[in-house]
C-alpha cells in the first residue's frame, strides 16, 4: 500500500493511501475529538465532533470520513472548530436529558466525557413532549429513547460486525427512529457495548454497579473456544455485568449472547457449597476431611484389589491448563494408570 | 488451529463445513463476515444445516449427513482433473500424491453427486473457487468430527489444503473449532490416555522417565489408558472407580441410557463439580468445586492462545479450586502435592512441557502468546507448518468413502442429528442455571424439515415423538428449512430431552469420538 505526505497543526505526516484523516492523526499522536467513531466500524458521519480545517476546503470536514492526500493540510484545533464542535454536542443534550445520576453508563460515557472536556452547558434542553417506552426486542437488553444520541454505532456494529442486521434507523418525517427486528435479533448486545451513552443498557443483573464502584476483573471467558478476553464487574461478591475487553487481540471488544448474559450461573443458589457423601442412597453433607478421607482410602483399596488400570479419571475441558496438568499427574503418577481422558470428543 | 481465527481476513476464499459457526463460535463468525464483506473474500459453505452464514455464501453444498469424504473427494478430483492443484508445493512438501490421484480417479461429480445429493454443477464451481481464489482457509467442527469416519474426514480436509498450497500460509490453515472453552488445553495438559503435556507420547521410556523423575515416582504406567467413551463401556466391570471433575457423562455420553446403566454400577465414583449434575447424582462422593470466575489459571483457545483466567469472587460455602482438591486427594494417598498457587503449577508445566516452556503468568500479563513457545524469549508461533511442516513431508492419505454406521430404513426412515444452538452450552449445567439464556431459548426443539412436517401431519409447536433403536424422546417441533429433507436436529443441553438416548454408541476407531452427527430414527406426532 503506498503512502502521502500531509501535514496536520504543521506537523508531517505519512500515512497509508487509504486512511482517513482521523487515522492520520492518531497514527502521530494527535487527538481529534469523536463520539460516532468506533475503530471496527466504516465511518457513521453522524456526530460532527471530529471537524477539522482542510487547506482549499472552504467548510471544515469530518475527519473520520475524510481520506487523506498528498500535500494536504490540515488543522485539528482552532476557536472556529471549538466552537462547531460545542455547537454540534449542544444540538444532541438539547434532547439528551442530564439524567446522569439514575444512569448506569454515568462514569463510562462518552458523551459525558465530552461535555466536561469540552465544558459544555446544557440550557437548551427541552423536556420530550410524550415520553414513549421503547420496548427492546428483547427482554435482555434496555433501550432508553430519551438518552440515544443517534450516533448509529449499535445499528452498525449489529450490521457489521455480527452480520444480524436487526437494528436500522428509519427516518419518518424529519425524525431517526431506531426499529428492532426481534425475529433477527439474537440478544448478543453488541450494541451496547458500542453505545457511547446509556441509551442501550443491560437489563439483567438486579444487582446495580456502576464500571466505577465495582471490582474490574479482566479474565476468559469460560463458554466456547473462542477464549473471548472480558472484563468482570464485581459488587459485594457477586458480577454485576461482563462486558467485553476492547483492547484485546481475541475478541476485540465482541462477545456473544452466552459470554455476555450466562453469567447468572456464578452466583447460583443451586450451587454446591459443601461436600455430599451417600449413604443409603441419600447425599448428607459431609466436611472436607471426611470426605476426602474416605475417597483415599476407597480409592487405595480398589488399587490394592484391582490394580491401578481399575480406575479411571476424566478431566475437564472446562477447567484450566493447570488444573487439568495436575489431575493427569494425579491420575498417572499418584493412581499409576493412563485412564484419563476428558469429553474433548464429545 | 494452524492459523489465528483473525488471519481468516487474510483469506480469499473460506471453506466452512460441520460448523454452525454463527451459533458455537460467534466471534469467529465474525471475523469470517468481515473477511466476505469487508475484504471481498469468497465464501464456500459444505453443510446439510442452512445455517446462518449461507446467506452470504458464494456456494452452498448440501451433503447428505455422512457424506464428508465423498464430497472432499469430488472436490479433489476436480481440482486435479483441471490441473489446478499447487504443483510445486506439492512436490516440495508432501508425499503421497500420486496414490492420492489414483484413489481420486473414480470419484467423478457424477458419482459424488450419487452419493451426497450435491449437484455436478455445484461441486465443480466450489473446487474451482477453492483451487484458484487465492489463499484459502478451512473452518470445521463436530460436524467433520462426530462421526466413525471422523478421523478420515479431518484428513481428507487436510489433503485438500495440501492439494491448494494452503497449509503453513497466512490466510491459509484447516482449523478445528474446538467446541469447549478449553478443550485445546485439556489436550495440551496430558488429559489424554495416551500423552503426557505437550503430547509427550506415554509409550516412550525416556519420556516416562523425565516425568517420573521430575514427580518424584519409581515409575510411570506404560501402557495406554483408555478413552473416556471406553471407560464408559468397562465401567462396572474392569473400571470399578471413577473419578469424574467436571464433566457431565450421563448426559453427553452417546446411549446415554446405557452411560447411566454402567456408572451406576461402579465400585466407587467421585464427582467434582459446581452443581450437582445428572451424573454428580450418581456418585457416592460430590465434592463442590470452584468456577472460572473464582481462580487463577490460564485457558487455551481454539487458536492455541494462552489466555488469563483471574480470581474475580471467593467460591460460595466450602467450595475449593480444583488444583487444591486434586492436591489434598493427593496428600492423603501418600504423595505430597504443594503448590501455594496456580503459577507454580505453571512454572511445572514450563519446566515439562516445551511447547508451552516460555509461557509464564508475567510474560501473559504483557502480551498474547501462542504455543509453541519453547522459551522465556519465544514469540510464540501463531501459524504452524511455515516453509515445512512439523513432522516433515506432509502426507496425503487416500481415504475411500465409507457409509456411517446406522443408516434410515424401513423402519427408521430418519437421519437424527445432534448440536448446539447459539442459547446453551453443552450439558447446559451453566448455561441453564440463570434465568437469561432460558428466557432466550426455554426448551429443546427439534428442527424439522417443511416437507416432512407436512407428510407427518406435524405443525410448529407441536410434540413429536423421536425414535431410535435405543430409545425414544419426546420434543416439541420447529417446522423449517433449517435441515435438508429426511433430516431431523435435537441440540443436547436439555436434561429432560435427553437426545443422546438417542445417538448410537458407535465409535470412530482411531479417535474413538462417537457418531453424534448420525444415527437412524421414526418420528410420529405424539398423542
Ligand atoms: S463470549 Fe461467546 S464467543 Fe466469546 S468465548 Fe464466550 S461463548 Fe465464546
Ligand atoms: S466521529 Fe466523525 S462524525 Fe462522528
Amino acid at each position: 500500500m503506498s503512502t502521502v505526505k500531509l501535514t496536520i497543526d504543521g506537523q508531517e505526516v505519512i500515512a497509508r493511501q487509504d486512511s482517513s484523516i482521523l487515522q492520520a492523526a492518531k497514527s502521530a499522536g494527535i487527538k481529534v475529538p469523536t463520539l460516532c467513531f468506533h475503530e471496527r466500524l466504516n465511518p457513521i458521519g453522524s456526530c460532527h465532533l471530529c471537524v477539522v480545517e482542510v487547506d482549499g476546503k472552504g467548510t471544515p470536514v469530518e475527519a473520520c470520513k475524510t481520506p487523506v492526500a498528498d500535500g494536504m493540510s490540515v488543522v485539528t484545533s482552532s476557536d472556529m472548530l471549538a466552537g462547531m464542535r460545542r455547537k454540534s454536542l449542544q444540538r444532541l443534550l438539547a434532547h439528551h436529558p442530564l439524567d446522569c445520576p439514575i444512569c448506569d453508563k454515568a462514569g463510562a460515557c462518552r458523551l459525558q466525557d465530552l461535555v466536561f472536556e469540552l465544558g459544555v452547558r446544557a440550557d437548551t434542553y427541552e423536556e420530550p413532549k410524550d415520553r414513549v417506552e421503547v420496548a427492546y426486542a428483547t427482554s435482555l437488553i434496555k433501550y432508553w429513547r430519551d438518552r440515544c444520541v443517534y450516533c448509529q454505532r449499535c445499528a452498525a456494529a449489529c450490521r457489521e460486525i455480527k452480520g444480524v442486521g436487526a437494528l436500522e434507523f428509519v427516518e419518518t418525517d424529519g425524525v431517526l427512529e431506531l426499529t428492532v427486528d426481534p425475529e433477527k435479533c439474537v440478544s448478543c448486545g453488541e450494541c451496547l457495548q458500542v453505545c457511547p451513552t446509556g441509551a442501550l443498557t443491560e437489563n439483567l443483573s438486579p444487582l446495580k454497579a456502576r464500571r466505577f464502584v465495582g471490582k474490574k476483573v479482566a479474565t476468559t471467558c469460560t463458554y466456547c473456544g473462542c477464549g473471548c478476553q472480558i472484563e468482570l464487574n464485581v459488587l459485594d461478591n457477586r458480577v454485576a455485568s461482563v462486558i467485553g475487553r476492547g483492547d484485546a487481540a481475541v475478541n476485540q471488544g465482541s462477545m456473544c449472547v452466552k459470554g455476555r448474559f450466562g453469567y447468572e450461573f456464578i452466583g447460583s443458589d443451586q450451587r454446591l457449597t459443601t461436600p455430599l457423601i451417600k449413604r443409603n442412597g441419600r447425599f448428607e453433607e459431609a466436611g472436607w476431611d471426611e470426605a476426602l478421607d474416605l475417597i483415599a482410602r476407597r480409592l487405595n483399596k480398589i488399587k490394592s484389589e484391582h490394580g491401578p488400570d481399575a480406575i479411571g479419571g476424566f478431566s475437564s475441558a472446562r477447567c484450566t491448563n493447570e488444573e487439568n496438568y495436575l489431575f493427569q499427574k494425579f491420575m498417572r503418577a499418584v493412581i499409576g494408570t493412563n485412564n484419563v481422558d476428558h469429553c474433548a470428543r464429545l | 488451529m494452524t492459523n489465528p481465527f483473525k488471519d481468516v481476513l487474510n483469506s480469499k476464499v473460506i471453506l466452512l463445513t460441520g460448523t454452525n459457526t454463527t451459533a458455537n463460535h460467534p466471534i469467529i463468525a465474525n471475523y469470517i463476515h468481515e473477511a466476505v464483506t469487508k475484504r471481498g473474500a469468497k465464501l464456500i459453505v459444505a453443510d446439510p444445516r442452512k445455517i446462518k452464514l449461507v446467506d452470504i455464501s458464494e456456494v452452498w453444498l448440501r451433503p447428505r449427513v455422512g457424506t464428508n469424504v465423498a464430497w472432499i473427494n469430488g472436490l479433489m478430483h476436480v481440482i486435479i482433473r483441471d490441473n489446478l492443484q499447487a504443483q510445486a508445493y506439492i512436490d516440495e512438501r508432501t508425499t503421497g500424491f500420486d496414490e492420492l490421484k489414483k484413489c481420486l480417479a473414480k470419484y467423478t461429480p457424477k458419482y459424488v453427486a450419487d452419493i451426497t445429493g450435491i449437484p455436478e454443477k455445484d461441486l465443480i464451481a466450489a473446487a474451482r473457487l477453492y483451487a484458484t481464489a487465492g489463499p484459502g482457509s478451512i473452518f470445521y467442527a463436530m460436524g467433520i468430527t462426530q462421526h466413525t469416519s471422523g478421523t478420515n474426514n479431518v484428513k481428507s480436509l487436510a489433503s485438500l489444503a495440501m492439494l491448494c498450497g494452503n497449509i503453513g500460509i497466512e490466510g491459509g490453515g484447516v482449523n478445528p473449532l474446538r467446541g469447549q472453552n478449553n478443550v485445546q488445553g485439556a489436550c495440551d495438559m496430558g488429559g489424554l490416555p495416551n500423552v503426557f503435556s505437550g503430547y509427550q507420547v506415554v509409550t516412550s521410556e525416556d519420556i516416562r522417565d523425565k516425568f517420573a523423575k521430575a514427580w518424584n515416582v519409581a515409575k510411570l504406567p506404560d501402557k495406554v489408558g483408555m478413552a473416556v467413551t471406553d471407560m464408559g463401556n468397562a465401567a462396572g466391570k474392569t473400571i470399578k472407580a471413577l473419578y469424574i471433575m467436571g464433566e457431565n457423562p450421563v448426559l453427553s455420553d452417546p446411549d446415554s441410557h446405557h452411560a447411566a446403566k454402567g456408572l451406576a454400577s461402579l465400585d466407587f465414583m467421585v464427582v467434582q463439580d459446581i452443581f450437582l449434575t445428572e451424573t454428580a447424582k450418581l456418585a457416592d462422593v460430590v465434592l463442590p468445586s470452584s468456577c472460572f470466575a473464582e481462580k487463577d489459571g490460564t485457558f487455551t483457545n481454539t487458536e492455541r492462545k494462552v489466555l488469563r483466567v483471574r480470581k474475580a469472587l471467593d467460591a460460595p460455602g466450602a467450595a475449593l479450586e480444583d488444583y487444591r482438591i486434586i492436591a489434598a486427594i493427593a496428600k492423603r494417598m501418600g504423595y505430597p502435592m504443594e503448590y501455594s498457587n496456580s503459577s507454580a503449577i505453571m512454572d511445572e508445566i514450563n519446566a515439562l512441557t516445551p511447547s508451552y516452556g516460555g509461557i509464564t503468568y508475567a510474560r501473559l500479563d504483557k502480551e498474547d502468546l501462542v504455543w509453541p513457545c519453547p522459551t522465556k524469549d519465544h514469540p510464540g508461533t501463531p501459524i504452524l507448518h511455515v516453509g515445512r511442516f512439523a513432522r516433515g513431508q506432509g502426507v496425503f492419505f487416500s481415504i475411500e468413502y465409507q457409509p456411517s454406521a446406522e443408516l434410515p430404513d424401513m423402519d427408521y426412515p430418519f437421519v437424527l442429528t445432534t448440536g448446539r444452538v447459539h442459547w446453551h452450552y453443552h450439558t447446559g449445567t451453566m448455561s441453564r442455571k440463570g434465568t437469561a439464556l432460558n428466557r432466550m431459548y426455554p426448551e429443546a426443539l427439534a428442527e424439522i424439515n417443511e416437507e416432512d412436517a407436512k407428510r407427518l401431519r406435524v405443525a410448529d409447536g407441536d410434540y413429536v415423538n423421536i425414535v431410535s433403536r435405543r430409545g425414544s424422546i419426546k420434543v416439541k417441533a420447529v417446522v423449517s428449512n433449517m435441515t435438508d429433507r429426511g433430516v431431523a436436529f435435537v441440540p443436547f443441553h436439555f436434561y429432560e430431552v435427553a437426545v443422546n438416548q438417542l445417538t448410537i454408541n458407535a465409535l470412530d476407531p482411531v479417535s474413538r469420538i462417537p457418531e453424534y452427527k448420525i444415527c437412524a430414527v421414526r418420528i410420529e406426532k405424539a398423542a
